[in-house]
Parts: C-alpha cells; structure tokens; sequence
C-alpha cells in the first residue's frame, strides 16, 4: 500500500482514519452539491438497475428456504399459520438489510475497488487532480450517493419479494391458508420492522461505497494491487456490515422497538 | 515564477530528494534530466502539488504551495497542464470528452464553444476527427497527443511534460518534441519537460537541469551541458556506463 508500518495495529487503525476522512469528505461535496448529476443516475443505474437479478434471487431463495425450515419446527407446535410472519420479520429486520448488503458489497464493492484502483495505478485519478478536479467530487461523491439511494430500495425489494416467494411456498408447496397466513404476517410485522431493515441498508450503504472508494483510491501498484484492493473491499465491507450489525440492532431496539 | 526551495522526500528507508533547490522564470522551457529513477517525476509532482514534501517549500508566482488544502491546491492547479508519462487518459470517456474534461467541469462554456475549442487543441496535435473514439482504440503516440491537447486546451500557464517521448518510436518521439515546442512558441507558457532522452533535451530545452543524487547537480544552457566536463554529465549525455555497472 505504500504506506504500511512494521505495525499492523498501527495500519489498521490509520485506514480506518482514513476511511473516515474520506466518508466525511464526500458526504461535505454531497451536501455541497459538487457532483454531476449524469454520474449520479450513472452510478443508481450501475448499482440499482445491474444489480436486480442478484437481488432478487438472494431475497426470492432466502424467503422460500426459510418458509420451508420454519414450517418443519412450526408444524410440530402446529402453528403452521404462524410462517410467513417469522419469515418476515426476519427478513424485515435482519436478512433483508444484511444479505442484500452483502450482495452488493461483492457485486458492486468490488466494482468500485477495482475501477478506482486501475484509475490509480494509470494515474486517472492524478490526471483528474491536475485538471482541478476533485477526485472526491468526481468519484466518490456520486457513488456514495447513489449507493445510499439504491441499496434500501433493493432491500425493500428483495424483502417484497422473498415475502411473495415464502407465500408461494407456504401456499402451493406446503398447502397452507393463505388468508391465515397473511393476516398473521400483516398482525405481527410492525412498520418499526420495516423501518430497521431500511435504516441498516442506508447505514450498509455508507460502509460499503466508502470502503471501496477508499481501498480502490489507496492501492498498490499494478494488477496486483488492484487484485489485492478488490479482494480486501469485499472483505472489509462484509465484516463491517456483520459487526455493525449487531450494534446498530442494539441500537434501533431501543429506539424503535421497545418504543411501540 | 516557480521556486522549490531545499526539498526532501523520502519514500520509506529511500531518500530521494535530498535538498532539491530551483528557480524557473516565467516564460521559461526547462528540461529536467536524469538516470531512471533519480526522482525527476517525483519532483514534477511536487511542483504541481501531487506529492506532499517531507520538508522545504514549492512556491508559484510567490505563493507556497507545501501544507495548502486539496481544495485550495485544486485553484493553483488551474495554471498547470501537465501531460503524464502514459497520457493518463480517462479510459470511460471519448477523445473529446477527455480534452473538453476541464472545460465542461467548470460550466462557464456552451457545449457547442467546448466542442470548437476541443476541435481546434485536436487540430494543433494532428489528431482531427478523432473525436469519437475511446483511448483504447488509439497508438502510444496519439494517446500521448491527446494527453497534449488535454494539457494545453484551457491555456495553462505551466505544463509539466512528464517523460514525454519515453517508448515511443523516433519519428513519432520527434512530432511530439515538435509538439512542445509549438505550444511552448504559441501559447508562451512555461513549460517543464522531465525526460532521459538527450535528443529531446537538446530540442525542447531554453535551459537543462540535471538531477544527481537527489540534488540539481547542473544547471546550464543545452549547449553547455553537451560540452561539459564534468565526470557525471558526460556519462549521462553521451550515454557511457560505469564500468562498475557492467559487472555481473
């Protein structure tokens, strides 16, 4: 990386220094407006549009997996009715944000890594500076942005869909009610579900465009660099979203759960 | 004007420049030489504010440049145009996109005025009519001339030529020192040619500086610099290797 110390602990904690100066950076030049607008509807397409068939496998395969595994554990109790609405608030609250999240840190992350760390190493990204540009601006603005406008409506999507897909299941596979089945779904998943998982892909949203902006714009020289800057964005982004996770459930809990 | 004043900067254990010391007057056309890797490059970068120093101080036209924030460093790179080693050309956008980069950024042009000015800087480096195409479709020496047309479209007051002919063949190598020459004769702008090639030196050059040992060893006319008598310059311009180098 160029700037790694015999002192790993010392590297890590300088990244995520680094990472956060450049989150607060363009998050300044999103308030401030200095990004285009093209680039902005550029990176929604690349993000929100290019990535709906990932996401509606992840959400449609994940709903009908977990009707099928909590109806076998339902069933013993015999409240087969009561499926679908454990299906979604889990997806609601917790695999929704999660998995789609981690879909699209390995799908668009490393998109991002790997375009901005070959601007790098043919000196795009000096080229765009010596023509006063600000690469933060010009690159990492638009992306975070339009991260954070794609990845909770994908989530909200691949929530939509595992939910239809659960019910297909439940309903012409297993041969439950399907009007028992929806009103337990509607009684027992509360608009503070919904609100959690949407508030965690907006906060996933962050991790992930920053973290990929951040390894791509700081990589090595040459393929292996960006080989190495790919990979680490993914892995980076995907463990910040499984340890953020968890804080921010404790923390939404509390302010929107217990609250109702 | 542009100073650089006892710089140094290392890179890890490397110390590469070791107290650089240069003055550049206006309207200049320096060429800076050296053996690869001596950290001419480097030193570009510093005048135009892409490295930051370990210690000394980079001033243009008498305002230091060391310590300023990105975003006031990005208002003294408007003066500069520089042309990067690979052309740096930004490889998602056509030709004309990538000349008419700066232009179109700072919205004080209509889309059509853009378009004539790019068409005229494309002209200037015998490139008309490739407007359309991606830098992927063009040579080594035309990606170069774009990178040309890039550096000079906006009338910069500096441009920094970095490694301008490196990899390139003779003839070609020759219509890009022509090149530098012209936008240094039609524009009047000061201009910093980095470069290994001697011939290049003796063409583009008012002035030849040799960088050696992390410091600006000479400092003199092109003329002067081929006649020299000094054990180092001699070597480098007559391109004669140590005997030391030799041994495997």
């Amino acid at each position: 990386m160029g700037r790694s110390s015999d002192n790993p602990l010392k590297d890590a904690l300088a990244n995520v220094g680094r990472t956060t100066v450049l989150f607060f950076e363009a998050f300044r030049s999103i308030a401030a407006m200095r990004f285009r607008m093209r680039d902005l509807l550029d990176q929604i397409h690349f993000i929100g549009v290019k990535s709906q068939s990932v996401v509606l496998l992840t959400g449609a395969f994940t709903g009908m997996v977990m009707c099928a595994q909590f109806y076998i554990q339902f069933h013993k109790v015999k409240m087969d009715n009561a499926v679908m609405s454990v299906v979604s608030v889990a997806m609601a609250r917790e695999l929704g944000a999660v998995l789609t999240s981690l879909m699209i840190a390995g799908r668009v992350g490393a998109a991002m890594a790997a375009q901005l760390g070959t601007m790098k190493v043919t000196e795009q990204i000096d080229a765009l500076r010596t023509l006063a540009t600000s690469p933060v601006d010009y690159l990492v603005a638009p992306r975070l942005l339009g991260m954070f406008i794609s990845l909770p409506l994908l989530t909200a999507e691949a929530i939509a869909i595992s939910l239809v897909s659960g019910m297909s299941v439940a309903v012409f596979l297993l041969g439950l009610d399907p009007v028992f089945l929806w009103n337990n779904m509607v009684f027992y998943t509360w608009s503070a579900d919904i609100w959690m998982g949407l508030i965690k892909a907006f906060i996933f949203a962050g991790i992930i465009a920053t973290i990929a902006c951040h390894k791509g714009m700081h990589c090595g020289q040459g393929a292996e660099g960006v080989g190495r800057a790919t990979t680490e964005a993914v892995v980076s982004a995907s463990i910040c979203i499984l340890v953020s996770n968890f804080f921010v459930t404790l923390i939404l809990n509390k302010l929107l759960i217990y609250q109702e | 004007m542009i100073e650089v004043i006892q710089l140094h900067k290392h890179f890890g254990q490397q110390h590469v420049l070791r107290g650089v010391d240069l003055r550049i007057e206006e309207g200049e056309s320096v060429v800076i030489i050296g053996g690869s890797g001596c950290g001419k490059s480097v030193l570009l970068r510093h005048i135009i504010g892409l490295v930051s120093s370990d210690s000394g101080d980079v001033k243009i036209n008498g305002q230091s440049i060391v310590g300023l924030p990105e975003r006031e460093l990005i208002k003294v790179r408007r003066k500069f145009g520089m042309l990067f080693q690979g052309a740096a050309l930004f490889d998602s956008l056509t030709v004309e996109e990538n000349v008419g980069f700066l232009l179109e950024r700072e919205q004080t042009m209509s889309p059509s005025a853009i378009r004539e000015i790019v068409a005229e800087a494309l002209e200037l480096v015998d490139l008309s009519g490739t407007q359309a195409k991606k830098p992927a479709e063009l040579s080594g020496g035309m990606k170069k001339r774009v990178g040309l047309a890039r550096a000079i479209v906006y009338k910069p007051e500096i441009i920094l030529y970095d490694e301008p002919t490196t990899g390139l063949d003779p003839v070609v190598a020759d219509s890009i020192d022509q090149l530098v020459v012209k936008m240094r004769d039609q524009l009047n702008c000061t201009s910093i040619v980095v470069t290994h090639d001697t011939r290049s030196m003796r063409r583009v050059g008012n002035r030849v500086m040799m960088l050696h040992n992390g410091v600006i060893h000479a400092n003199d006319v092109p003329e002067e610099i081929f006649k020299s008598t000094d054990p180092v310059v001699h070597k480098f311009v007559n391109g004669i290797a140590d005997p030391k180098d030799l041994e495997f």
